[in-house]
Parts: structure tokens; sequence; C-alpha cells
């Protein structure tokens, strides 16, 4: 103020037009948000833990969310307008993801949600944006989310869920009279899995030895193996993920598990197989929702490699990142149908899509928002089978996507 | 419950003990000696895991890793005092306390850029796979070489400084630094040394750990945490202290792994809190010392 009272006389400025001025500052400074509402982009919130231990799973779903969100802007964008990604760190914590999902919907006014990966967690995010009515598309593995007391219309499920890979890597590995002992990640992730199994092996007749709970990120699994091998069990199935399969494969192979029995997972990780190496993982069998290998049986995944490959210096995708960019692709895909982000229309929209963006058709099922889609089963191979650094897993079975695979609707608990 | 059973899963908690000791040992030895509190230390355990392998790879073999990285390490950690942690003596234990804290971010995002986020394998030495015949049953080959190591270091270890005219100088030094200058030591160069130790201990330990554990950037969090809680057990500074409390963490997590697995990690922290309650100085702790 000092100032311009001082320049007042000598610049001949009056006080109307210093207030005239300071008020077109005020406009100016202003002026971004009153600009932003005109042309809006499209903003999507992205939740992931890309601390932790499921990192690098998470830093691969940011890689193909980022892939599908560049691929729609150099097409022209959605209904005309950009789409922005907004990612933000849950750090595996469902009170952390809550919070951060609160301030994507309030201070970064986004306009749907997708994204983290664990199953504790996602449920934190649902319960957000089921209360505010924003669209969550999640892309990690659940069985709860699309149960009546966890779904609204705004929750969609893009993620394979327990249900479907453990039935799917049961039916390959597990026969009549097997016994089959569990060591369990002690979260919704794990229990998920372990019920998943258990119905599975009860369906065939396997008998059921015995399950240890080891507590989430644990380093060392030395000491549970002593009792798991004094089960005796013909499959011993470990339910956990990321860093925490990496180190419990490892762990058990060390103690000798394997030539007493077979080793199998519900979901196989890329990255945790090369984290640890071939001798570990070989004979390691698990389901998946992709695996770049796909590409000589279908297009999609072939393109959508290319893509990747051509955005990350190279790099194939990797299972839990092709989550990112289905889960991210469909959303946009029924925003350019709903020609914006009218909730109820992009709900409608997505009620409606036949999509095919990674491995072939997909669509999210209209009573209970789980994407039907096809499950892969697949076999580490051993190194000497390998034909390149990538080339880690056979593909022992590819389920076409069916309801078949699926729970009912009614035992869902939804109105039918 | 079978007698092979338990005698397994003691010795699981042995081997896991003996990588809880090794860490908490350089912890607890610079602590002890220079009264300063190494949050770097997890870091510095994941770098030399890193490095060992870098070594082993370089070489084609285990060995030079095991025996190369501790040193080269030691080496670093000489480098970091210093530079680093020797301006701060004589200020409040703060100081070096939020230095080190700092220095593990930058240690870890280092390795980040470096080596990237994913975990690298490290494959157990050719020598060590598979399982030994105890008797009473199979214990992998690598962590009965783990014990044996830990318990040959321990001893290497309790002979310098209880048997050697250098040891007398550290031990000295640790209880009265003014007056051992005043008897003409130099004791900059034993508290260099002392830090050297302290990181090479913590290399050594992330060595030994690499082919149990997957190796990544975020390994050392854990075991810093770990290493706290041993060396608060067993009297902050106290090395008999470290040892004893990471056996009887270890073999606590593995006996309790048996009856109530979901318990196994939270075990250690009861274990210190009842400690706490009983001897806050911890088991072989100084009363009056403060950290």
């Amino acid at each position: 103020m000092k100032t311009i009272g001082s320049n007042q006389t000598r610049l001949k400025i009056s006080r109307r037009t210093a207030l005239a001025g300071m008020s077109a500052g005020v406009a100016t400074l202003a002026m971004p948000r009153l600009g932003r509402a005109a042309d809006e982009t499209i903003r999507i919130g992205f939740p992931t833990p890309l601390t932790g231990p499921y990192a690098a799973e998470a830093r691969d779903q940011v890689k193909c969310a980022e892939l599908a969100v560049k691929l729609a802007n150099d097409k022209g964008g959605i209904a005309g307008r950009k789409v922005e990604l907004l990612v933000r760190d849950d750090k595996l914590n469902a009170g952390e993801a809550a919070t951060r999902t609160l301030e994507l919907i309030e201070k970064d006014k986004v306009h749907a949600v997708v994204g983290a990966l664990s199953s504790a967690v996602q449920l934190g995010v649902n319960e957000v944006t089921r209360a505010r009515g924003v669209i969550y598309v999640s892309i990690s593995q659940s069985d709860t989310i699309n149960e009546a007391k966890d779904f609204s219309k705004y929750t969609f499920h893009e993620a394979l869920n327990p249900h479907m890979t453990t039935a799917a890597v049961a039916q390959m590995t597990l026969k009549k009279g097997m016994k089959v002992a569990h060591l369990v990640a002690d979260y919704a992730y794990g229990h998920e899995m372990l019920r998943g199994f258990k119905r599975a092996q009860a369906a065939i007749g396997a008998e059921n030895v015995g399950e240890i709970l080891h507590p989430l990120g644990a380093a060392d699994y030395s000491t549970f193996m002593p009792r798991l091998m004094s089960m005796r069990p013909d499959v011993l199935c470990i339910s956990n993920f990321g860093r925490d399969q990496a180190n419990s494969i490892k762990q058990a192979v060390d103690f000798g598990v394997k030539q007493q029995m077979k080793i199998i997972v519900p979901v196989i990780l890329h990255n945790q197989r090369v984290a640890v190496g071939p001798d570990v993982f070989e004979g390691v069998v698990g389901g998946a929702n992709y695996y770049w290998g796909l590409e000589t049986q279908s297009k999609t995944a072939a393109s959508f490699n290319a893509a990747f490959k051509a955005a990350n210096g190279g790099a194939v995708p990797t299972d839990y990142g092709a989550y990112g960019y289905s889960g991210v692709g469909s959303l946009l895909l029924a925003m350019q149908a709903a020609g914006g982000t009218d909730n109820d229309k992009v709900v409608d929209a997505l009620e409606k899509l036949q999509y095919d963006l990674t491995k072939g058709p997909q669509h999210y099922r209209k009573c209970d928002h789980q994407s039907v889609q096809s499950v892969l089963v697949l076999e580490s191979k051993k190194k000497s089978a390998m034909a390149n650094d990538n080339d880690l897993f056979a593909i022992v079975a590819n389920d076409a996507g069916s309801d078949n695979m699926l729970r009912s609707c009614s035992e869902l608990g939804h109105a039918t | 419950m079978d007698l092979s059973l338990i005698v397994m899963q003691l010795l699981s908690g042995i081997a896991l003990g003996a990588v809880l000791v090794i860490t908490a040992l350089g912890l607890t030895i610079v602590f002890g000696m220079l009264g300063v509190v190494n949050f770097a230390h997890g870091a510095l355990f994941m770098i030399g895991a890193y490095a060992g392998l870098y070594l082993a790879s370089l070489t084609g073999s285990f060995w030079w890793g095991l025996l190369l990285a501790p040193i080269l390490m030691g080496a670093f950690g000489m480098l970091i005092e210093f530079v680093l942690i020797r301006r701060l003596y004589g200020r409040s234990i703060d100081d070096p306390l939020l230095l080190t804290f700092g220095l593990s971010y930058i240690l870890v995002e280092g390795v980040r850029i470096v080596f990237g986020s994913d975990g690298i394998p490290f494959p157990t030495p050719s020598q060590l796979i598979g399982v030994l015949d105890l008797g009473v049953g199979f214990f992998p080959r690598y962590r009965l070489f783990v014990i044996a190591l830990v318990a040959v270091v321990l001893l290497v270890l309790w002979l310098l400084l209880e048997k050697t005219r250098i040891g007398l100088i550290v031990r000295a030094g640790a209880r009265d630094p003014t007056i051992m200058q005043v008897l003409g030591v130099d004791i900059g160069r034993v508290w260099l040394a002392i830090f050297g130790l302290g990181v090479g201990l913590a290399a050594l330990g992330g060595v030994l750990a690499g082919p149990m554990r997957s190796v990544n950037p975020e390994m050392g969090s854990l075991v810093l945490a770990e290493a706290f809680v041993v060396t608060v057990i067993g009297g902050l500074g106290s090395i008999a202290g470290a040892v004893v409390a990471g056996v009887m963490v270890g073999i606590s997590i593995s006996m309790v792994a048996l009856f109530a697995p979901e318990m196994a990690t939270i075990v250690m922290f009861a274990l210190m809190a009842v400690v706490l309650l009983i001897r806050p100085q911890g088991l072989f702790g100084v009363k009056g010392r403060t950290a």
C-alpha cells in the first residue's frame, strides 16, 4: 500500500483507477478457476500403494493407467475434453486411501475414481465413493465388493475375484482325495482366497489338512514351514500377494517343500516371479487376469503389448498393470458413450458396455457390476524352457468369460 | 506335537535370531561407543545386500560378495562418519538421529534410481542349496550356514574387544573419551573405525539375508524396526544384550508361530514391553544411561 501511495502523485494514478486495477488483478487471479469450469478436463483419481510390499505392482498399474489416458488424449480426448490422471499413494492403508480419495473428490473434484490394489484398501475407497455418489472402478481382487452390503450403483469391479481365480486354479491342479494345506496372508485378500480354495476343493473332493495365517508384509516365513511340512499335504496353497508371495515361495523352496508337494497360488505375479528367479518358481501354478504371452492367441493383447512397449522402452505389461489399463480404459469408453461425465449416464453406459481392451471380450454384469472376463491359469517355466527373459509362464488354461464362473447375483444378496 | 517339529521350529528361530543379532550388533556398538542412534542402519543393511549381490555377480562367486561387501561398506561407513556424523559429536542426540534418518531416505531413493524398485533375485550359493538331514528332520543348509557364520563373527568380535589392545582402547573410549584423549589416544580415529564396523555388520546382515528374502529397496525398513526392538530388549549399547535378545526374539517368534501364527510379529513387541516394565534399561543395559 505504501508504494502505491508514494507513487500516486508522481504517476498521477487516482484512487479510483488504483482500485479498479487491483480488482482486475484479483479477477485475473481467480480466472483459472472460472476458466477451468468452461473447458473442463476429465479428472480421474487413482489411489494405489506406490510404497510398501505391493509397490512393484502399483507402479505397473500407474504406467498402464497413464497409457490408457494418453491414448485417449491422442485421439482428441473424451467428448472433446482432455483426460487427466491424478495418482495418489494410498500406502497400502485403508485409512490413508479413504483420506486421499476424499481429497480427490472434495479438493481435486475428480469425476471418477479407479484403483487400489489391496482388497482391504479398496473397501475403504468404496466406502467414500459410495457415500459421495462417485463412480469407482476397483482393480483389486475382491469377493465382497460386489456383495449387496458393500455394493452401490457407483461401484464397478474390473478385476477378477477370488472365487474365479481359485476355482480355475483348483480345477487344473486338485484331484479327489488330495490333501491340501494353506498358508494365508491374514487380511481380507488372504481370507477370501482361502474361502475360494476351500469351496473349490470341497467341490472336487480334496481334503483340507490345515491352514496357517501369517501377518501381512512378513519378511520371514521360515517359522511357518516346519508345521506346514508336518501336515504332509500333496498341495500347498499360498494365498498372499506382492513381495509376500516372492518371499514365502522362496523360503518354502529353501525348506524343501517342493520335493514333497506342489505349490499353487490364487494369483501368480509377473513381478514376483522376476524378483526371485525361475528356479524358485519352477512348476508353481497360479491364476492370472493377463499375461503378455497371450499375444499369440489374442489380437487385442498384441496391440496392447505394442502400445505399452512403445511407451515404456520395450518392457512388457504385467498382470496387475493390465488392470490399470482396462479399469481406466473401460471407464473412458463409457464416458465417451455417455458424452461426458454425467454420473448416471456413465453408470448406464458402463452397464451396457461391451469392451475388449487387453485379452478378449468383457462386460460388467448388470446386477453386481462384476466384469465378466476370461481367467488364465499359468505355470512358471523352468529356466531351460524360457525363450527369453520375458518368457516366464506357460498358459495351461484360458477359460472364456461366462456367468457360470461367478457366484449368482442372488447368492451375493442382490434382488434378481 | 512331535519332537522333530519342535526341534525344527527351534532351529528356525535361532536362524532368524542370527540375522537379528548381526544387524542389532552394528546398531548397538555404534550407539554404545559413539552415542549415535543410527537410523540409516536399515538402509545400509539393504545396500549391503545389493552390494553383495553386485559383487557376487561381478566375481561369479557368492563368497567374494560375502567377504567384500561388508569391507567396502565398512569403508563407506567411515566416509559417512568423516563427512557427516563427525560434525555432530557433542551436540544433542537428536541431531545425528535426524541426520541418519534423512540419510536413509537418500540411500533408499538412490538404490531405487539405480536398481529400480522391483526386487532382484539373489540366488542361494550352489554349495548351500537344499536341505540337510539332521536325524530329527530336514533343515535348509543355507540357514545352518548363517547360524555358524554368525557364531564365528561373534567369537572374533568378542576376542577383538576383550583380548586385544584395540579392544581395550575402544572399551575405555566408550567409558570416558576425554581421559583417553588426555592419555594421547586419537579418539577420533577410534570412532571412525567403530562406525565403519557398525556399517560393515549391517552390510554383512544384508548379504546374509539376501538369499533368504528377496532383495529390494524396502528390505531395510522392517529390519531396522526389528534391530531396534532387539537393541532395546538387550539394553542400548550392550553387545551381550544384543546377542541374547536377538536369539530370544528369534526363538519367541518361532515358538509363537507354532501355536498362534497370526501373533508371530507382535510377540516381539510384547516381549519388549514386558522387559521394559521389569528392567527399563533393558536386560544388559546400564542403569542411568540416557538414550
